[in-house]
C-alpha cells in the first residue's frame, strides 16, 4: 500500500470519434510530490488530467488513485469493467482541481463558493462550514475578501478562493490545469506562490502549466506529452538539462519565461 | 368617475396582483421541476416535461380555465373560483417559465457545474444550489416580461367568475354608463403595477450584474 503511488495511470487512452488524443498513458504521480504535466497545445495535457479526475471518460486503461481504481477496474479476461457510481464518487473525493477559469459560482460569496460543498455534501452547519471556509480563505490570503462575489475579484484572486475551495474538502491529491493562463503575469506570482506553500505541506500534486520556472523549481517530476503520447520524462534536471530532446528545445524556445533561463 | 368607483378597481386589482403574483410563485416551482425534467436523462421525465410544455402553450388561457373550472367538479372536486383561477394560471404561466428557464440552463458554463462535480456535490444540489439561481439570472429580463404577461393575462379568469380589475371595470361601466372613465382607470392601473413590476426587475437585475443577491 506504501509502494503504491498517488496516481496510477496505465495504458489509458482516449478518443473523441476516430481521432486518438491520448494513445496509450502510462504514468505514476509520487505521493507528496509536484508532478508537472508540459507540452505544446493540444498534446493532450487538458485531456489527461480531465481523465485523472474522472471528469471524462477514458476509452480504454485504467487508472488508480491511492490503489483504487478510478471508473474502471480490471475485468476478468484482460479487459476492464465500469465500477458503481458509488465507488467513483467514493476515490473522486480524494481529487480536488482548480482550473484555467477559476469556476467560481459567481451568485456566492467567496466565502459562500468554499463552504458550499462542506454543507451540502459533507453536511456540516452552516456555521462549522463558514468557519472551517474561514480558515481555508486565511490560508490563501483572502479571509478580508471573503464577502465579496467573484466579480469583485481579482483573477488572482478568484483562483486563490478555487484553491481555498478545493482545499476545504480535504483533498489528497491536487490537480491545476493551468492555474495561471488566464491572469496577467503580476497576477500570476501570488497564485504560484499559494501553490507553493502548498507544495511544501507535502501536497501530492499534478500540475499543468506552461510556467517552466515553477516547474523546475517546483517539480519533482516533469512529464513532457506530445501529440498524447509521453515523450520524456524525469526530473527537472533530466528533462531541462543538456543534453535534452530535440523537441523539449524546440518547446522551450516557445515557452521559456522570466526567471526560468537561470535555473536550468 | 368618483372617487367610490376608483376605490372599487383599486380593490379589484388587489385581487389580480395577488392572483398573479400567487399563480407566478407556484408556476415557478412547477417550471423549475418541468424543467429539470425536460434535461434530465430519463426518457420518461424527458417525454412528460415536454409533453406539459406543449399542451400548456399550444392552447389559450382562457381554455384551459374554462377546462378546469367545468372539469374539476366533474370528478368531484370542487373549487372555489379564485383556486381555480391560480390554477390554471400556475400551469400556463409554468410552461412558459420551463421553456425560459431551459435557455438559461443551457447558458450556465459547463465549468460550474465540473466545479461542483468535482466538490463531490450531487445531481439534485447542484441543480437546486447552482444550476437553478444561474439560470434564472440570466434568464431574469425574459421572467420580468412574463410577470407581466401573466398579469395581464390575469384578466381572462373573469369567465370562472373571479372579479378581478378588468371585470370589476366591466360591471361598474354597465352600471353607471360611464365606460370610458372606468376602462381609462384601469388601464392607468395596469400600468402602474407593470411600471413598479419593471423597475423592480430592473434593480434586480442591476445587483445581480454586479454579482450580488
Ligand atoms: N470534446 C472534444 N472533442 C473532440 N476533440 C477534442 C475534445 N477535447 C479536446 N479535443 C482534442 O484533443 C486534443 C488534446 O486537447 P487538450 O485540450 O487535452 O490539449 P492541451 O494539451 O490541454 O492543449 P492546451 O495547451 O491548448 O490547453 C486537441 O487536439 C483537441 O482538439
Ligand atoms: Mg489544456
Amino acid at each position: 500500500m506504501t509502494s503504491s503511488p498517488a496516481i496510477r495511470v496505465r495504458g489509458v487512452v482516449k478518443r473523441y470519434g476516430a481521432t486518438e488524443v491520448l494513445t496509450g498513458i502510462d504514468l505514476d504521480a509520487p505521493r507528496g510530490e509536484v508532478t508537472c504535466l508540459l507540452g505544446p497545445s493540444g498534446s493532450g495535457k487538458s485531456t489527461l488530467l480531465r481523465c485523472i479526475a474522472f471528469l471524462e471518460e477514458t476509452s480504454d486503461g485504467l487508472i488508480e488513485i491511492d490503489g483504487e481504481p478510478l471508473g474502471y477496474g480490471p475485468g476478468s479476461n484482460g479487459g476492464r469493467v465500469r465500477l458503481p457510481p458509488a465507488s467513483i464518487r467514493a476515490v473522486r473525493s480524494n481529487i480536488g482541481m482548480c482550473f484555467q477559469q477559476f469556476n467560481l459560482w459567481p451568485h456566492m460569496t467567496a466565502l459562500g463558493n468554499v463552504s458550499e460543498a462542506l454543507v451540502t455534501v459533507r453536511k456540516f452547519s452552516r456555521g462549522e462550514a463558514e468557519a472551517r471556509a474561514m480558515a481555508e480563505l486565511e490560508k490563501v490570503g483572502l479571509a478580508k475578501r471573503a464577502t465579496h462575489y467573484p466579480s469583485e475579484l481579482s483573477g488572482g484572486q478568484q483562483q486563490r478562493v478555487a484553491i481555498a475551495r478545493a482545499l476545504a474538502l480535504e483533498p489528497k491529491i491536487m490537480l491545476f490545469d493551468e492555474p495561471t493562463s488566464s491572469l496577467d503575469p503580476e497576477l500570476t506570482g501570488e497564485v504560484l506562490n499559494v501553490m507553493r506553500r502548498l507544495a511544501e505541506t507535502g501536497m501530492t500534486m499534478v500540475v499543468v502549466t506552461h510556467e517552466i520556472g515553477f516547474a523546475a523549481s517546483v517539480g519533482s517530476k516533469i512529464v513532457f506529452l506530445d501529440h498524447g503520447k509521453i515523450l520524456v520524462e524525469g526530473s527537472p534536471t533530466q528533462v531541462f538539462g543538456k543534453p535534452r530532446h530535440a523537441r523539449i528545445d524546440q518547446f522551450l524556445d516557445t515557452y521559456l519565461d522570466r526567471g526560468a533561463a537561470g535555473l536550468l | 368617475m368618483t372617487w367610490e368607483l376608483f376605490e372599487l378597481l383599486l380593490v379589484a386589482s388587489i385581487k389580480t396582483v395577488a392572483l398573479s403574483g400567487l399563480s407566478i410563485v407556484l408556476g415557478f416551482f412547477l417550471a423549475a421541476g418541468v424543467c429539470a425534467g425536460m434535461l434530465s436523462q430519463n426518457v420518461a421525465a424527458r417525454r412528460a416535461g415536454r409533453l406539459f410544455v406543449s399542451f400548456f402553450r399550444g392552447t389559450p388561457l382562457l381554455v384551459q380555465l374554462l377546462l378546469i373550472y367545468h372539469l374539476l367538479p366533474r370528478v368531484g372536486i370542487d373549487v372555489p373560483s379564485e383556486v381555480a383561477a391560480v390554477i390554471g394560471m400556475s400551469l400556463c404561466t409554468a410552461a412558459y417559465q420551463a421553456e425560459i428557464l431551459r435557455g438559461g440552463f443551457g447558458s450556465v458554463p459547463k465549468g460550474l457545474l465540473e466545479a461542483a462535480d468535482m466538490c463531490g456535490i450531487g445531481a439534485f444540489d447542484t441543480f437546486r444550489r447552482i444550476r437553478l439561481p444561474i439560470a434564472v439570472r440570466l434568464t431574469l429580463p425574459a421572467l420580468t416580461s412574463e410577470l407581466i404577461m401573466i398579469l395581464k393575462a390575469s384578466s381572462l379568469v373573469s369567465v370562472v367568475g373571479v372579479i378581478e380589475l378588468t371585470r370589476m371595470a366591466q360591471d361598474l361601466a354597465a352600471s353607471t354608463f360611464l365606460p370610458l372613465p372606468l376602462y381609462a382607470a384601469a388601464g392607468l392601473i395596469y400600468l402602474v403595477i407593470n411600471a413598479v413590476i419593471a423597475s423592480i426587475g430592473a434593480i434586480v437585475e442591476r445587483r445581480v450584474a454586479r454579482g450580488h443577491a
